[in-house]
């Protein structure tokens, strides 16, 4: 056999050739087994983006089934409550182009309000509501809780009195944050010389 | 001399602070009315406990505080709430915000406060107790609630306790007239504090030096004790807690850390001097020093203000001139924010009202492009890199600005005062700041609506389940109960009904049909046939039987006995054949489908009803009179035989014989009730139906006419036919005698008759 091998090195580098290819092989498939990826880790991460108002404006049924089907290549663009900065963070994600918003415009942050001298207790609303953030029973008044609510409006539909509102949350002073000043190059400027700004100034200061 | 320390960069703006210390603290008095803001620090807003036109006292609590990081607020003069709304307050946004509304009524009248000779014998916790319900908090600016700022976690050690006297900001002179005219206030704080803390190591007050007399002041009061008056130089903003460590330690506050995690703890000196007034008097914080300066104002100076004081009550004690001013800041000009409204109230952190004119303080220009100078990096007190901020928050490159620190920003607004092109840089952090926070509520919340959703997906789910097992569960007892309902011999026919295959099955089978009883069993037809056979042999055997007989009687045979006897068997068989048959044809035509033992007896039953059914009443009731009496007699028997045999069931029998002998009674009353009521009915059915007779007669007639021949047929027919014509013809005469209508209809009759009879005759000749 050896005698075999010196004597034709060609068999010889073919069979080494074999048996690497078998070894690697083997090493190959033993990982593809031991270290599987359970679940699907881009569907994961897609969704951790994902606003998770479960309202279903980009035509899925909940933010899960969104994620995942971005994951297998839908358009990124379809989700209003996300707005710009969803499909900013998908495209980084995705390495894919941020596209405009597939919809009128981003939704306001809002929350459900039920008049609720106007409701008829027909529980509807608390099926439709993706996170149980309605309470009350058949034929007793329900109300939203504020807290829980993410105004995702699926149960603005199917009440059949209208009687309830989607109110867009109240800027107050504990939510109020400062705006981003408008870049320098968008803003027109008229004054700037310095020698015109003066003489405009003290011309003002004369007037008064 | 103590070793000073230097942070990196900063600015040195014009002071202007000599402006508003031309004056000693002047006293704002009492305004018409207060404003209390609920929320006036860092933190819950503060929840009202008082009522609209309730009368308030000054010093009481109006609104306590709701959580740890909070604080109460307190009535700054004695009054009525006048309403609880939503007014204007100091804030950036401009918005309104819920405040308590006092009209003041000028009697300044205290509530019963609770002063204490010596701190040193109360507990830390009842000390921090009496400084939280005194809505202490920060009064450099910051307003964060002092009570928490002070609660350090016992592991941890402070080694050293500073006090804030920097004021570095340019025009403010609170701090300084404080020092000037109640340092031994402060000091007595600074006591307070180091009782409270324990700090291991040092005290020190930090002074910039551009406060010489407050600094005389301080240390005079501090004599004699361990606390150090520390002077450094001037330079913005070394006022800030961190820089201020910094500058007097060397040691640097951790990113994101607070001071006690090195060590320290720091007090602004406004606040030290609250906590005085609160711990040794009672005092809540209800007033604070106020610098109104600028040169729209005639007069600036330093007021002592009842907190909730609208601005421009207090504007018009320092001469504020409205034309003059451009625009009208709460704070300095460095982090001051802009005042869109003059009835907003002084607040616990109201440093400066800064009334600039155009000239002393002209609107920011316009912002240029930026030329990468690097002036707001050396800038920096804090060594971040504003430039590559400010790029990052223009492109809202959050994480980019997260990993550069951008929280570590203190919005000084040094680089933004370096900045040769103007540029707001510190709105472009605030507003980054604002925006990641922002995103993190939104993602805390996010994750909470993810998990409500997941919770009520597997909610939705479960509910499925159970329902699906329910109705399976039910499925499957329907099924039982349909088995269970089924008897065994229905489900052996339902079987047998089925060609069966398997041997054992047919064995099966087998077996139950003999159990069940019609076994191997004729059917009707063959039975009939069968019997229809027996009943022919029979006739046969007889025939022939008989036939022997009549010879041998012809020949007089010996054997003529034994032949006779035959004869005689063969007729009794004939008989009983017949009769069976008979019986056989009898039971087929009453029950059609005869073979199951059950529909038999039913079908007997059935037939036994119809029979009593077409008994009259009257039969029935005999009937049972005739069966109550039988079973009276047979009971009679029977308790005689008791009685003479002396059983105990004499006393039942005699019990059942006197039952029997009334339902007996009744019976026999009701027949006689019945054969009443009959006799009648059945005497008209006799006599009052004519119709039936003639029925009945012509019935006879048929079948007396089935029995006579042909010929006796027709003669009778051609008598009848005469007798007819007769009667018609005599009728007739009757009729035209009387003339009456029926003439034509009976001489048509006549005519029809008369034919008849002559073909009558005709056919009798023929055949006769």
């Amino acid at each position: 056999m050896i005698e075999l091998l010196t004597q034709h090195p060609f068999i010889a580098a073919l069979a080494s050739l074999a048996i690497l290819g078998l070894a690697f092989g083997s090493l190959l498939g033993f990982a593809a087994v031991k270290f599987k990826t359970e679940g699907d880790p881009i569907a994961d991460q897609v969704e951790a983006l994902l606003p998770q108002t479960q309202c279903g404006q980009c035509g899925y049924p909940g933010c899960r089934p969104y994620a995942e089907a971005i994951a297998e290549g839908d358009a990124i663009n379809k989700c209003p409550p996300g707005g710009e900065a969803t499909i900013n963070a998908l495209a980084d994600l995705l390495d894919v182009e941020a596209l405009p918003l597939d919809a009128e415009e981003e939704s306001v942050p809002s929350v459900a309000f039920i008049r609720e001298e106007e409701c008829i207790g027909c529980t509807k609303c608390i099926q439709a509501c993706p996170v149980d953030a309605i309470v009350g029973a058949a034929k007793h008044m329900h109300t939203v809780v504020a807290s829980e609510c993410t105004g995702c409006d699926l149960c603005v539909e199917p009440c059949p009195v209208d009687c309830i509102d989607m109110i867009p949350l109240p800027t107050t002073v504990q939510n109020w944050s400062w705006e981003l000043p408008k870049p320098a190059e968008e803003v027109i400027v008229e004054d700037l010389i310095a020698t015109d700004r003066d003489s405009n100034s003290s011309n003002r200061n004369e007037a008064a | 001399m103590r070793k000073i320390f230097d942070i990196h960069g900063g600015v040195h703006p014009p002071e202007n602070k000599v402006q508003s210390l031309g004056r000693g603290i002047e006293s704002a008095g009492i305004p018409p009315v207060l404003v209390h803001p609920l929320s006036q620090h860092i933190g819950a807003p503060a929840a009202p406990i008082v009522e609209v036109g309730q009368r308030v006292l000054k010093g009481q609590m109006i609104a306590d505080a709701k959580g740890f990081v909070s604080a109460p607020v307190h009535a700054s003069s004695s009054g009525t709430v006048s309403a609880i709304e939503h007014r204007e307050i100091p804030h950036p946004s401009g918005l309104l915000a819920p405040c308590i509304v006092i009209d003041t009524d000028g009697k300044d009248e205290w509530i019963a406060l609770d002063p204490i000779e010596d701190y040193t014998a109360l507990e830390k916790a009842d000390l921090l107790h009496r400084i939280r319900d005194a809505g202490i908090a920060g009064m450099g600016g910051a307003g964060f609630p002092s009570a928490v700022k002070l609660s350090t976690r016992d592991d941890v050690v402070i080694d050293t306790l500073i006090i804030n006297g920097t004021e570095c900001e340019p025009y403010i002179t609170a701090d300084d007239i404080l020092m000037r005219e109640r340092a031994d206030q402060i000091i007595a704080g600074v006591k307070i504090l180091q009782h409270l803390i324990q700090p291991t190591e040092q005290t020190l007050i930090g002074v910039e030096d551009n406060k010489p007399e407050g600094i005389a002041a301080l240390r005079a009061a501090a004599e004699g004790s361990n606390i150090e008056v520390v002077v450094f130089p001037t330079k913005y903003p070394s006022g800030g807690e961190k820089q201020l460590i910094q500058i007097l330690t060397g040691r640097e506050v951790p990113s994101g850390g607070l001071p006690a995690d090195i060590g320290i703890v720091c007090q602004n000196i406004g606040t030290t001097v609250a906590i005085h007034r609160a711990v040794q008097y009672g005092e809540p914080l209800i007033s604070r020093i106020t610098t109104v300066t600028g040169e729209a104002c005639r007069a600036p100076g330093n007021f002592e203000v009842l907190l909730g004081t609208p601005v421009d009550y207090l504007l018009k004690l320092g001469g504020f001139q409205q034309d003059k001013c451009i625009r009208l800041v709460m704070g300095g000009p460095m982090m001051g924010f802009t005042l869109r409204d003059t009835t907003a109230p002084v607040v616990k952190t109201t440093n400066c009202l800064l009334a600039p004119t155009q000239k002393e303080l002209p609107p920011p220009p316009p912002a240029q492009a930026c030329i990468r100078c690097g002036m707001c990096a050396e800038a920096c007190p804090v060594s971040l890199l504003p430039q590559q901020m400010y790029w990052f928050a223009r492109g809202k490159e959050y994480e980019k600005l997260e990993e550069h620190n951008l929280f570590d920003c203190i919005e000084c607004g040094a680089c933004s005062y370096a900045c040769p092109s103007n540029i707001p840089l510190v709105q472009y952090y605030r507003a980054s700041k604002a925006e990641i926070r922002k995103q993190q509520q939104e993602k805390v919340k996010s994750e909470h609506a993810k998990a409500r959703f997941e919770a009520r997906q597997i909610r939705i789910e479960r509910e499925e389940a159970e329902k699906e097992a329910r109705r399976k569960a039910r499925q499957e007892a329907a099924k039982k109960k349909a088995a269970a309902g089924k008897d065994p011999v229905k489900a052996a026919q339902e079987k047998a009904a089925t060609p069966a295959v398997d041997p054992a099955q047919a064995a099966i089978e087998k077996a139950m049909a003999k159990r069940s009883g019609n076994a191997p069993e004729e059917t009707n037809e063959e039975k009939l046939a069968r019997l229809k056979k027996a009943v022919e042999t029979a006739e046969k055997r007889l025939e022939s039987a008989t036939a022997k007989l009549k010879e041998a009687e012809a020949a007089d045979a010996p054997n003529l006995g034994a032949l006779q006897t035959a004869h005689e068997r063969m007729t009794e068989k004939f008989a009983k054949a017949k009769d069976e048959l008979q019986q056989f044809e009898h039971a087929a035509n009453e029950t059609p489908s005869s073979g199951d033992p059950a529909a038999d007896a039913i079908a007997r039953a059935q037939a036994a009803r119809a029979k009593n059914a077409d008994k009259s009443p009257l039969e029935k009731a005999q009937e049972q009179v005739a069966s109550l009496e039988k079973r009276l007699e047979k009971s009679e028997q029977k308790l005689a035989e008791a009685k003479e045999s002396g059983s105990e069931t004499a006393e039942v029998l005699e019990q059942s014989t006197a039952k029997l002998r009334d339902k007996l009674d009744a019976a026999r009353a009701e027949l006689a009730q019945l054969s009443e009521s009959e006799a009648p009915v059945a005497a008209a059915t006799s006599t009052n139906d004519p119709a039936q007779l003639a029925i009945e007669k012509a019935m006879a007639a048929r079948e007396a006419a089935a029995k006579l021949s042909p010929e006796d047929k027709a003669k009778k027919a051609l008598e009848s036919l005469e007798a007819r014509v007769e009667k018609t013809r005599t009728k007739l005469a009757e009729a035209e005698e009387n003339g009456a209508d029926t003439v034509d209809v009976l001489r048509d009759t006549l005519a029809k008759l008369e034919d008849k009879l002559t073909e009558a005759r005709k056919e009798a000749g023929v055949e006769g």
